[in-house]
């Protein structure tokens, strides 16, 4: 493993850093390498991308607080318009220079407007020679503001004629970013995801105080175990194994096992975990809930998750209705006549099957409908008579907001409205019982 | 527009003005401003009782969700060096509130909880809406406008140098509201000691700020992901708590949030009571109570029950429709006055106008008594007002004790039917009031085959039900259920005796079997064993069922004496309300048919006599419009307007004759054709038509599908 090393900084937070960032050395070694000295000018911007919780923000913030760098940290969904976020870089730059006019407030609209107030705002700051790094987290919300605000801020440099690295950190691939237009190609970084060893490295590095280290990590290889199939967040993970642990050690507190007792640690916990999988993993229940029953021994099964309540009451009408959506939303019209007609004229079987022998409807997706057509249809499968009043029709606009159905194409007022199913076959079986 | 309620038209004003109307538009002007007074004060008893209801309903769910918001943030003070909190993310605590989906009773829910919330847990509540926040951007103003707003409203009393946020000049981002929150925490702390027993009585050091999401389903998912995001990164310094108000399933939170939004957080589960249970509830506390004078004919109340069971789902529509019965009661009904509580309206019989007698006396129910009277007493109630009153101060006291006692056995009436299998006379006690007030139930079918069921009731269930019967005689207020309850519980101890008997015999026949065992000799032992069946069947038994059929027979007994149909009781009409095809029309609107009606037949709401259509044909009296619909009636999907054009002049001067005929043949009148654009574009506007781009000066037609 590469130690970091770099002449400019003392080597003593260097080692602390290389503790605080396991299995990322290289990354980081790579980005001392491209910063440079405290005075050099860096690459005006860097572009670094990697799979959810693969460290991006935390190495970042970790190598700039180490090191004492000078930066600015903004997280763009936070600071979802571009002025917002501008404001935000200023503000938090002015605070570093003086604690006392914290308050004053800046107005930026455009991007013209920050650059000079960017300039403004360094040379009230004392150390104008230092490579300033704005940090841009989730900068895939850039897309979304103005189109000039993403390549401003890619040579910024050069805009503002300043020391000052934009380092943006993203989820997604440079290549979906890039404007057509063209604009000045960041240094692009990748994280790679974190393989189960380091995984393992990392969560057991986090061991409880009342806990020796080896007994965690076991109890980190049995989770992992359990869990790397389906998560490989390592938040989540981390979560995961806070909020287990405490049934994992119980063996050990009865004192029925010895902490090197893998064995029948491993028996104990391993069925609880799978449990939690299905469980809380999938927030079908809450982590308080979950924790509330290891305290109190129950079985999960008294507590239904989320997805157990999926039944729906709804009223007479509305349930006819839904049931005509359904039909209209995955019937041909051709098969109207067929279905909902008493006369209907011979069924030309031929022609009918072979063109939908191949593919189901249900495979295809819901199609849209024109209001009319599910009116015919719940007249024809509602027994008794039903009068067009406004109840029904504030029922249909109601299904529109619980979002059974949904509305297509709402650009003509007049033209007949159209509509689409949303629900499942399962959900339209249970209302149709 | 979910469920909508649409204000009926003859919603009331309230004003001076309206009691005037109440008589003036109605020919007899009797006792108006006094039936609109008694109308208010029953309504506004009927609506605190509503309130009531509600409050007690939604007490349980409240409590668990203030317990629950005690607990969710309890960390946020406490232990925050302990291991496992340092290392667990921190996620939001969320309360799933699924109410169902009578969304027009959620207002009032929301508007009781976040009261009830800022009595016990904190005064930072926000209330949000979709139609609000179609961004991120509006969300957040939304939030903090009103956050900072009841801050304000909180110290307003104080009036001290509080900062006057304008709402622009506020950055809309977390940091700033941030920065609120701990100003405002900080300030409680440094309030003067008496100010604080008062604010920490009920809210602790820094209470949790809550934002209701009252339509969870409608949120751009979107907004709520990234509200989200936001929030959960600065969970530690502004303790957040979320409630959605989910109509459908709590599956709606997964369908709109991806697992790495979900994942931050900490989802609980509540579910309020069945918008049917509240019905229950509410038709009992109003209905079948004789708090309250006024009463809904069957036809009225079917009516109500079938809008909500058939369309909305909705308890405040219902009441609303309630409402509007009482409404429509008073109003077209001068003998309402007498509707009011039993002292009262014998006051008010004293004071009878000469007319409100003759109204009386044309009552059909009335005219059923009189006949039913000897010659000479139906003279003097036909001409005496005095003794008509006297009489009629004894019948209200009759109807009166008759809904006592009516309501009392309905419900034990309604003990023996819930627990029959298949509820031959439904489950819900509404049922078998509609049931009870069609007509005489005891002639139903279902109530024949319902005291069929009942006579094969096993023993402990009869027990549990004559004890229920027992408790709802004995808390009644009729005052002739003494003799009833004491033959209840006659058939108690009988029912008890039988079973110490049934002991008895139990180790009476235990010996002969004993015996059995010693005989060896065949023929004895058949014998034994034949007397042994036929003491069985004729003896052992028929006691318990001699007695079930009298406990049946003796209830049938009961629903015969006292569930008599209101229609066949004197002066009915007093406090049943049973014009159901009024409350029809203001609730069932119906828009096309009202359209439709207008302008295929203009008298009906003109009432013009000229307009009096004579079948299908095209009167040119009738308005341009009401033409040219008619004559659009006839076209196909596409309408060529210089076709129509032609026919709407021939109609319009087919009242000038023939001679005119030759003149305005080819060219047609400026006037006409200005008349006949005027209606096309009425037309348009109404949205029976529009312009079409398959071809020049045709229209397309947009309803009915063409011909």
């Amino acid at each position: 493993m590469p130690n970091l090393e770099h002449p400019a900084y003392p080597a003593a937070a260097l080692h602390h850093l290389e503790s605080l960032v396991p299995c990322r050395e290289s990354q980081v070694s790579m980005l001392l390498s491209i910063f440079g000295e405290r005075q050099q000018l860096s690459f005006p911007s860097i572009f670094i991308y990697g799979h959810t919780s693969s460290g991006k923000t935390y190495v970042m913030q970790n190598l700039l607080n180490t090191l004492q760098l000078p930066h600015v940290f903004v997280n763009c969904v936070e600071y979802f318009t571009s002025r917002l976020l501008l404001e935000e870089i200023l503000i938090q730059l002015q605070s570093h220079s003086s604690e006392r006019e914290q308050t004053s407030h800046v107005l930026c609209d455009t991007f013209n407007d920050f650059v000079r107030l960017f300039k403004q705002a360094l040379a009230s700051r004392g150390c104008q020679d230092e490579t300033l790094y704005i940090v841009l987290d989730r900068a895939e919300q850039l897309r979304e503001m103005e189109a000039n605000i993403l390549p401003a801020f890619l040579r910024l440099q050069e805009l503002t004629n300043r020391n000052v690295t934009v380092v943006l950190l993203s989820e997604i691939v440079w290549e979906l970013f890039r404007p057509n237009t063209g604009c000045f190609e960041p240094f692009t970084l990748y994280f790679p995801d974190y393989s189960i060893g380091h995984l393992q490295k990392i969560l057991s590095q986090n061991h409880p105080p009342e806990y020796s280290a080896d007994f965690y990590a076991a109890y980190i290889n049995i989770l992992l175990g359990v869990f790397y199939m389906v998560c490989r967040d390592l938040r989540e993970l981390q979560h995961l194994a806070v909020l287990n642990f405490s049934k994992y050690c119980e063996p050990v507190v009865r004192g029925e096992a010895n902490e090197r007792d893998t064995r029948k640690l491993w028996k104990n916990i391993e069925p609880h975990l799978k449990k939690a999988m299905q469980t809380v993993y999938l927030r079908e229940i809450s982590s308080s809930q979950w924790e509330r029953l290891q305290r109190d021994d129950g079985e999960p099964g008294q507590l239904k998750g989320l997805s157990a309540h999926t039944h729906v009451e709804l009223p007479y009408y509305s349930k006819f209705l839904l049931i005509a959506a359904y039909l209209a939303s995955y019937n041909p019209v051709r098969t109207d006549k067929r279905f909902f007609l008493k006369h209907h004229g011979k069924i030309r079987k031929t022609n009918f099957m072979k063109k939908h022998e191949k593919t189901s409807n249900h495979l295809l997706g819901p199609k849209p409908f024109p209001l009319d057509r599910l009116l015919a249809i719940l007249y024809s499968i509602v027994d008794k008579r039903v009068a067009p009043t406004a109840n029904i029709f504030s029922q249909i606009t109601s299904l529109v907001t619980l979002q059974l159905l949904s509305m297509v194409g709402r650009n003509d007022q007049l033209d007949g409205p159209r509509y689409k199913c949303t629900v499942s076959l399962d959900f339209i079986r249970a209302v149709a019982r | 527009g979910c469920f909508v309620f649409k204000p009926s038209p003859k919603k009331r004003r309230v004003s001076q003005k309206t009691a005037n109307d109440f008589g003036a538009r109605n020919n007899d002007s009797e006792d108006a401003e006094l039936r609109f007074a008694t109308c208010q004060s029953l309504w506004n008893q009927i609506k605190s009782e509503t309130e009531q209801i509600q409050e007690d309903l939604n007490k349980q769910l409240f409590d668990n969700l203030v317990s629950f918001l005690r607990q969710s943030h309890s960390e946020f003070q406490e232990k925050t060096t302990e291991w496992t909190c340092r290392m667990k993310s921190r996620e939001i605590p969320t309360a799933a509130l699924v109410l169902g989906v009578n969304v027009t009773d959620h207002d009032l829910t929301f508007r009781s909880l976040s009261e009830v919330l800022q009595n016990n847990i904190t005064p930072y509540i926000a209330l949000l809406e979709a139609k609000d926040c179609p961004g991120i951007k509006n969300l957040m103003q939304k939030l903090m406008g009103q956050l900072m707003d009841c801050y304000i409203e909180v110290d307003s009393l104080e009036d001290e140098d509080c900062v006057q946020v304008s709402q622009k000049r506020i950055r809309c981002s977390m940091t700033s509201l941030i920065n609120w929150y701990e100003d405002v925490t900080k300030k409680t702390d440094s309030k003067t000691p008496s100010k604080k027993r008062t604010s920490s009585s009920r809210h602790w050091q820094s209470p949790p700020v809550i934002v209701i999401f009252k339509d969870m389903e409608s949120f751009i998912t979107k907004v709520l992901q990234d509200f989200i995001v936001i929030s959960s990164q600065h969970i530690r310094e502004l303790p957040l708590v979320l409630i959605f108000g989910i109509a459908t399933s709590p599956m709606i939170i997964h369908s709109l949030l991806p697992h790495s939004v979900s994942s931050l957080l900490c989802i609980e589960l509540f579910q309020s009571l069945s918008c049917k249970e509240h019905l229950s509830t509410v038709i009992e506390k109003l209905l079948l109570t004789a708090q309250f004078p006024f009463k809904l004919g069957e036809k009225v109340l079917q009516v109500l029950i079938n809008v909500f069971l058939y369309h909305d789902f909705s308890v405040q529509n219902f009441i609303k429709g309630f409402q509007l019965c009482i409404v429509e009661h008073f109003y077209s009904q001068p003998l309402s006055v007498l509707c009011c509580q039993l002292v009262d309206a014998k006051k008010r019989v004293n004071s009878l106008s000469h007319n409100q007698c003759e109204n009386i006396r044309r009552l059909p129910s009335f005219r059923r008594y009189v006949e039913g009277q000897a010659s000479q007493k139906q003279i003097s109630l036909l001409t005496e007002d005095n003794f008509l009153k006297e009489i009629i101060q004894k019948l209200l006291e009759d109807l009166h004790v008759y809904h006592e006692n009516y309501i009392s056995v309905l419900r034990c009436l309604h003990v023996f039917t819930s627990s029959l299998p298949k509820y031959p006379l439904g489950k819900q006690i509404r049922e078998l009031y509609c049931a009870c007030l069609e007509n005489r139930v005891w002639e139903t079918e279902e109530y024949e085959s319902s005291l069929q069921l009942a006579r094969m009731l096993n023993k402990s269930d009869l027990v549990t039900m004559l004890q229920q019967c027992v408790e709802i005689f004995v808390s009644s207020s009729g005052k002739e259920f003494d003799k009833t309850v004491e033959k209840l519980k006659e058939f108690l101890t009988q029912f008890q005796k039988l079973e110490a008997e049934a002991f008895q015999e139990q180790d009476v026949s235990l010996s002969p079997q004993k015996d059995l065992q010693k005989k060896t000799d065949l023929y004895h032992l058949q014998k034994t064993l034949l007397e042994l069946k036929e003491s069985r069947r004729s003896k052992k038994l028929t006691k318990f069922e001699k007695l079930r059929f009298e406990v049946v027979d003796y209830i049938d007994s009961l629903v015969r004496n006292y569930l008599v149909p209101a229609d066949n009781k004197t002066l009915h009409e007093i406090v049943y309300f049973n014009t159901a095809s009024v409350l029809r029309g203001h609730l069932n609107a119906a828009p096309r048919i009202a359209l439709h009606t207008a302008l295929n037949n203009p008298y009906c709401y003109l009432k013009n006599q000229a307009l009096k259509s004579d079948g299908g044909s095209i009167s040119n009296k009738a308005p341009d419009i009401c033409i040219v619909y008619k004559l659009h009636l006839e076209c196909g999907r596409l309408i060529n307007l210089v076709d129509w054009l032609e026919a709407f002049s021939t109609v319009v001067m087919a009242v000038e004759g023939p001679n005119a005929d030759a003149a305005s043949s080819d060219q047609v009148d400026d006037i006409i054709h200005a008349r006949f654009i005027r209606a096309v574009s009425e037309l348009e506007l109404l949205g029976f038509i529009k312009p079409s781009k398959q071809k020049t000066d045709h229209v397309a037609r947009l309803t009915w599908g063409g011909c």
